[in-house]
C-alpha cells in the first residue's frame, strides 16, 4: 500500500512581529536585509524574546486540529551549518523529552479519511537564499534575512494518506482553516511549504524536500509514487534517501547530500525558559476561536435554507463568509449567497484584486434588494457588481451612470413589445400554440430594452396580449 | 589623589563636592598609562572617559539630576557590549566585531552617570581561568607579575586590584568572577542565575552563566546590583526583585546563622595554605555568632565532569553564528563555498576555544549524547536536589573559593586537567544557579586566598549580609604595585 505523511510549514503571516523580535512578520515588501535587527541576525550578546501572540495563534491552530495542548511548552535548538540560519541553529520544538511541543497528537477527518496528526511544532523561518549567476562557474549566492525568525508552525502527519487526491483534499482543508483561523494568508508566496515522505508497497520511505507551495506538492507526490512504481516494477530497489523537488522541470531529484546523516545535536534553548500555557488562557483561546467552517456551512442551510454546495463554497472560503456574514438579512439570504457564490467569484479570485476590491456589505444589500424588486435585471446587477467592485461607488449611483435601471414603466413596455408583435408574426403564431416560444419573444423586448425590461412583467405583458 | 577608595566612598566625596567626577577619572586614566603595560588588564581604553566625566560634572555644578554614581570610573569585560565600541570577547574571531547596541547593565549603569574606562581582558570567549587564553596576551597578577591573575574575568579583577578602577563588571560561567577575584585579593559575586540581565553579555553557557561585579568592598556588590539587577524584558530568564535594596541591613550581621563547610572542597586536592585559611575563616564565622559544621555534598566529585560537558555542548552551539558571513574579520569569500570557507575563517579561533567546541560536538552528538550529555544534566538536576536539601539545613554555606594559591604564568597552560580542576570549588553554583560571592581573606607567601560564601537560591541579600560580615573580620595589606 503506498504510504504518504506530510510535513507542512505554515507562516503565521497575520502576526505583527518575528518569533523573537520586533521585526515584521509580514517581511515580503521590505528591500533585502532591510526587515532585521540585532536579534534576527543572531548579533553576539542578543537573546531571542519570545512572542506571546505566536504562541497563542499556535495553540489555536493547534485546538482547531484536535490535538492535546500541553500546560507547559519548551524550545530547542537543532543545531546545523547554512548560509540562512544567523546563529547557525534554529529555535524550534520537539518531543524527545515528553510532550513538550505546542500540538500533540490530533486528526482531521478528509471526507471519510481519518488524517492523524503527529504534532505541531512553533519554529522560526530561516532567511532566504538566492542565486545568482547562469552556470556553476559564475554562480553566487546571495542572502536575504528579512525572513529570518518569521513565526512558523510545523504541522507533522502520519503516513496516513494513500494517494495523492488525499493529499490535495486535505491540503484544501487545512489552507482554508488556517485561513478562517485568522493565522495565515496561505495565498501568500512562500507561506506555505512542504515535506513529504512517500514509500509504496515493499519499498523503502523517500523523503522530498523542498517543496515550495501546496500546488507542486500534490505533483511532486504523484511524480514520486509514479517513479518509485517504475522502478519497483523493474525491480530495481528503491533507495531510503532525501530527494529535492526541482521546481522548474518538476521532477524529483536525489539531493545526494548527507543531509539524511546530519546529527542536529538538540538541546534545550536555556534562553527561553519553559512557557505555561495555562487552562485559563487555553480556554479563552477556545472561546475567542472564530466559527469553523463546518458549523458555518450547517448553519447556512439550516437557517437560510441555501443549496449545500453554494453553502460549501460560502464557508469554506473566509473572505466569501465574512462578506456574507456582514450583509445579509434573513430575507436577502440566499440572493447574496447568489451574487458572491456566481457573480463575485470571478472577480476577486486573487489576494490581490481583493485588496484592491472596493466593495463594502451595503453594496451586497442593495444589490439583492434591487433583484429582489426587479429593479435590476441579473445580467445588470452583475455589471453594476463589475462596477462596484472597481469603483466602490454607491448602486444608485452606477445605475444611473450606466443607465442599467429596468424599464418597469408598463406603458412604455407596451409600446415596445407591440412593436415586437409586429415584427414577429410568425412567432407570435407559434406562441400561441407552443408557450415555450414566447422566450424568444421576451428576448427580442429585452434586445430592444438593452437588457433592462423587466423580464417577469415583460412576460406577463406578452402573454396577456398574445391570449 | 586617593585612588584607593570604595565606590561608596567615591560615591560620597563627589556628592559633598570634595572630589571632581573629571579629575579623579583623569587621575585613573593616568594610573592605567602608568601600570597597565605591566598588568595588561585592559583590552582598549576608552579616550571618551575625561571628558565623559566632565560632563557629569557640569551636570552636578548646575544642579540637574544625577545618577548615583556620579561618573565613577568602571571597567567592563570585553564580552559585554557597550553601544559604538569594540567587543572582542579577547578573540581574532570578533577583531573588527562593533557592538551596535548597549547591554542591559550597560544602558542601567548608563543611566546612573557611570563612566566606563576602558574594556577588560579575559580568556577568549571566557574559555579559561588564569586570562593567559586571551588572544591579545595574558593579564598579570598585581599581587606578583609572574602569576596568573585567574580567569576568565582576569581584566576585571586586575583593575580593581590595581586601582585601574573603581569597580567592573565580568562574567561567571563557573567561576570566572569569583576565581579571578580570589587571586587577586577583590571581593567577586555570581548572583542567583536570573537576577541580572545576560542581554549583551556574549553567551558561552548560556543555561548557567551570570554578569558579576567586581569590588573592593562587599557593599559596592550591593551598590552595584541595585543598579544592574532584576527583570529585563530583553532577557526572558530575569527574574523579578521588585523592593530589594542590596544595601540595606547589609551590617545587621550573621548571630544565629548555621553554615556548612562543604567537606568534598576543603579536603585532599586542597592547598595546605588555603586550607589552614578556610579554618580560620571559619572560626571568624563563628566568632560572628554562627554555627559551623562539616557538611557533605556527595555529588561534587561529578560536578566538574558536568560542568565541561554542559559547558561544551552550549558553547559549540552558541560560537557556531561565528562563521565571519555577517561580521567578525576581513577575509574575503571569493573562492570559497560555504563549508570550506567558514571552515578557514574559523581558524581565527584559539586553541582553548576550537577543544571546547570539538568536545561540544562530540558530547551530545547522537550515539555519544547518553554517555556523556544525558548523564551532565542528571548529576546537574541531582546536584541541585542535594543543594537544595543542604540549605534546609543551613543558611549558607563555605568552602574556598579556589583550592590552589595563585600559580606561575605559563605553569598549567599545557595541562588542561589540572587547569580543569581548579575550577572545583565555583562549578557547583553555575550548575544549581545559586548565588556565591567571593571575599578577600588573607595574603599567603605574598599571594591572595579568597572564601567563599553561597545561599540558597534568591537569597542574595542573605548572602551579601554574610559577606559583609566576614570581610569585616579582616584585614588586608595593600597590593604592591
Amino acid at each position: 500500500m503506498t504510504k504518504i505523511g506530510l510535513e507542512i510549514h505554515c507562516q503565521l503571516t497575520k502576526l505583527e512581529s518575528k518569533l523573537f523580535c520586533s521585526c515584521k512578520a509580514n517581511y515580503r515588501q521590505y528591500e533585502p536585509n532591510t526587515n532585521v535587527c540585532p536579534i534576527c541576525m543572531g548579533l553576539p550578546g542578543t537573546l531571542p524574546r519570545i512572542n506571546q501572540k505566536a504562541i497563542e495563534k499556535a495553540t489555536t491552530i493547534a485546538m482547531a486540529l484536535n490535538c492535546s495542548t500541553p500546560d507547559h511548552i519548551a524550545f530547542f535548538r537543532k543545531n546545523y551549518f547554512y548560509p540562512d540560519l544567523p546563529k547557525n541553529f534554529q529555535i524550534t520544538q520537539l518531543n524527545i523529552y515528553g510532550e513538550t511541543s505546542i500540538g500533540g497528537s490530533g486528526m482531521i477527518m478528509v471526507g471519510d479519511k481519518k488524517i492523524r496528526i503527529t504534532r505541531i511544532q512553533l519554529e522560526e523561518d530561516p532567511g532566504r537564499l538566492i542565486y545568482e549567476g547562469s552556470s556553476s562557474k559564475n554562480q553566487i549566492t546571495l542572502v536575504d534575512y528579512n525572513r529570518a525568525g518569521t513565526p512558523l508552525v510545523e504541522i507533522v502527519t502520519e503516513p496516513d494518506f494513500e494517494n495523492p487526491k488525499q493529499v490535495r483534499d486535505f491540503l484544501n482543508i487545512l489552507s482554508d482553516l488556517l485561513e478562517n483561523l485568522d493565522v495565515s494568508d496561505p495565498g501568500l508566496e512562500g507561506a506555505m511549504r512542504a515535506d513529504a515522505n512517500v514509500s509504496i508497497e515493499g519499498g523503502n520511505k523517500v523523503e522530498i524536500k523542498n517543496i515550495g507551495s501546496f500546488h507542486d506538492l500534490e505533483k511532486a507526490v504523484h511524480f514520486e509514487i509514479t517513479r518509485q512504481e517504475s522502478l519497483h516494477s523493474r525491480a530495481i530497489p528503491i533507495a531510503q534517501e532525501t530527494r529535492h523537488w526541482d521546481d522548474k522541470r518538476k521532477i524529483t531529484i536525489s539531493s545526494r547530500s548527507k543531509e539524511e546523516e546530519l546529527d542536529y545535536r538538540y538541546f534545550l534553548e536555556g534562553d527561553i525558559p519553559w512557557v505555561e500555557i495555562s487552562k485559563d488562557l487555553q480556554e479563552k483561546l477556545k472561546a475567542e476561536m472564530p466559527e469553523s467552517i463546518s458549523s458555518k456551512k450547517e448553519r447556512y442551510i439550516s437557517k437560510y435554507n441555501i443549496p449545500e454546495q453554494v453553502a460549501n463554497v460560502l464557508s469554506s472560503d473566509k473572505f466569501y463568509s465574512d462578506l456574507f456574514d456582514s450583509s445579509h438579512t434573513e430575507k436577502n439570504a440566499k440572493e447574496i449567497a447568489n451574487i458572491i457564490t456566481t457573480d463575485l467569484m470571478g472577480l476577486v479570485d486573487t489576494t490581490e484584486k481583493r485588496n484592491e476590491s472596493k466593495l463594502e456589505p451595503t453594496h451586497l444589500q442593495d444589490l439583492a434588494d434591487s433583484i429582489v424588486s426587479g429593479k435590476l435585471t441579473r445580467t445588470n446587477a452583475k455589471n453594476a457588481l463589475y462596477e462596484i467592485v472597481k469603483t466602490g461607488k454607491n448602486l444608485s449611483q452606477i445605475i444611473s451612470e450606466l443607465d442599467l435601471g429596468n424599464v418597469s414603466d408598463e406603458n412604455e413596455l407596451i409600446k415596445i413589445i407591440d412593436q415586437v408583435i409586429s415584427e414577429e408574426p410568425q412567432a407570435v403564431e407559434q406562441a400561441k400554440s407552443n408557450p415555450q416560444t414566447i422566450n424568444f419573444l421576451v428576448g427580442k423586448v429585452m434586445q430592444k430594452t438593452k437588457g433592462k425590461a423587466d423580464p417577469k412583467l415583460t412576460l406577463e405583458l406578452l402573454q396577456k396580449k398574445i391570449s | 589623589m586617593n585612588l584607593k577608595i570604595s565606590a561608596l566612598e567615591y560615591v560620597e566625596e563627589v556628592k559633598n563636592g570634595n572630589l571632581s567626577a573629571e579629575d579623579f577619572v583623569s587621575e585613573t586614566i593616568d594610573r592605567i598609562k602608568n601600570v597597565d603595560e605591566k598588568l595588561h588588564a585592559f583590552l582598549q581604553v576608552n579616550s571618551k572617559a575625561i571628558e565623559q566625566a566632565s560632563q557629569i560634572d557640569k551636570k552636578i555644578k548646575s544642579g540637574d539630576k544625577v545618577g548615583s554614581c556620579f561618573g565613577m570610573p568602571i571597567s567592563i569585560k570585553d564580552n559585554i557590549c557597550i553601544k559604538h565600541s569594540k567587543t572582542t570577547c579577547a578573540s581574532k574571531m570578533l577583531e573588527k566585531f562593533v557592538a551596535p547596541y548597549d547591554a542591559t547593565v550597560i544602558s542601567r549603569l548608563k543611566e546612573q552617570d557611570a563612566v566606563f574606562v576602558g574594556k577588560a581582558n579575559m580568556d577568549e570567549f571566557a574559555m579559561g581561568l588564569t586570562t593567559e587564553f586571551s588572544a591579545y596576551g595574558p593579564s598579570r597578577n598585581p599581587w606578583n607579575t609572574d602569576y596568573v591573575p585567574g580567569g576568565s574575568s582576569g581584566g576585571s579583577a586586575v583593575s580593581v586590584s590595581a586601582f585601574e578602577c573603581v569597580a567592573s563588571l565580568g562574567s561567571d560561567t563557573g567561576g570566572s568572577v569569583r576565581n579571578p577575584a580570589s587571586f587577586c585579593s577583590t571581593v567577586g559575586y555570581k548572583p542567583t542565575y536570573g537576577l541580572i540581565s545576560r542581554f549583551g553579555l556574549i553567551s558561552y553557557a548560556n543555561s548557567i552563566e551570570q554578569i558579576g561585579p567586581v569590588t573592593r568592598t562587599v557593599k559596592d556588590t550591593a551598590f552595584l546590583l541595585n543598579i544592574i539587577s532584576g527583570l529585563d524584558s530583553h532577557d526572558n530568564t530575569t527574574i523579578d526583585n521588585t523592593g530589594q535594596d542590596y544595601l540595606a541591613d547589609i551590617d545587621s550581621g550573621i548571630e544565629g546563622k548555621k553554615i556548612g563547610i562543604i567537606q568534598e572542597m576543603a579536603g585532599e586536592g586542597t592547598d595546605p595554605e588555603v586550607r589552614s585559611a578556610t579554618n580560620d575563616a571559619v572560626s571568624k564565622l563563628e566568632g560572628l555568632g554562627a554555627t559551623c559544621e562539616d557538611a557533605s555534598i556527595d555529588m561534587v566529585k561529578y560536578s566538574v565532569a558536568a560542568y565541561y560537558t554542559i559547558t561544551a555542548t552550549e558553547a559549540g552551539s552558541n560560537l557556531a553564528r561565528y562563521d565571519n558571513l555577517r561580521y567578525g574579520y576581513d577575509f574575503p569569500v571569493e573562492g570559497f563555498e560555504f563549508n570550506s570557507y567558514i571552515s578557514k575563517a574559523r581558524t581565527k579561533f584559539g586553541p582553548e576555544v576550537i577543544r571546547r567546541m570539538i568536545l561540544g560536538g562530540f558530547v551530545p552528538s547522537a550515539g555519544h549524547a547518553g554517555k556523556y550529555f544525558l548523564k551532565a544534566l542528571k548529576v546537574k538536576s541531582k546536584l541541585t536536589k542535594e543543594i537544595h536539601e543542604a540549605f534546609k539545613k543551613y543558611d549558607y554555606l563555605v568552602a574556598p573559593t579556589v583550592p590552589v594559591l595563585p600559580f606561575k604564568i605559563g605553569e598549567k597552560i599545557d595541562d588542561p586537567i589540572a587547569l580543569f580542576l581548579v575550577d572545583f570549588n565555583t562549578v557547583m553554583s553555575n550548575l544549581t544557579g545559586i548565588p556565591s560571592i567571593s571575599v578577600p581573606f588573607t595574603i599567603s607567601k605574598g599571594l591572595p586566598i579568597g572564601i567563599q560564601l553561597m545561599a540558597n537560591n534568591n537569597e542574595d541579600k542573605s548572602l551579601l549580609r554574610s559577606a559583609r560580615a566576614l570581610e569585616s573580620t579582616v584585614k588586608l595589606p595593600e597590593v604592591p604595585i
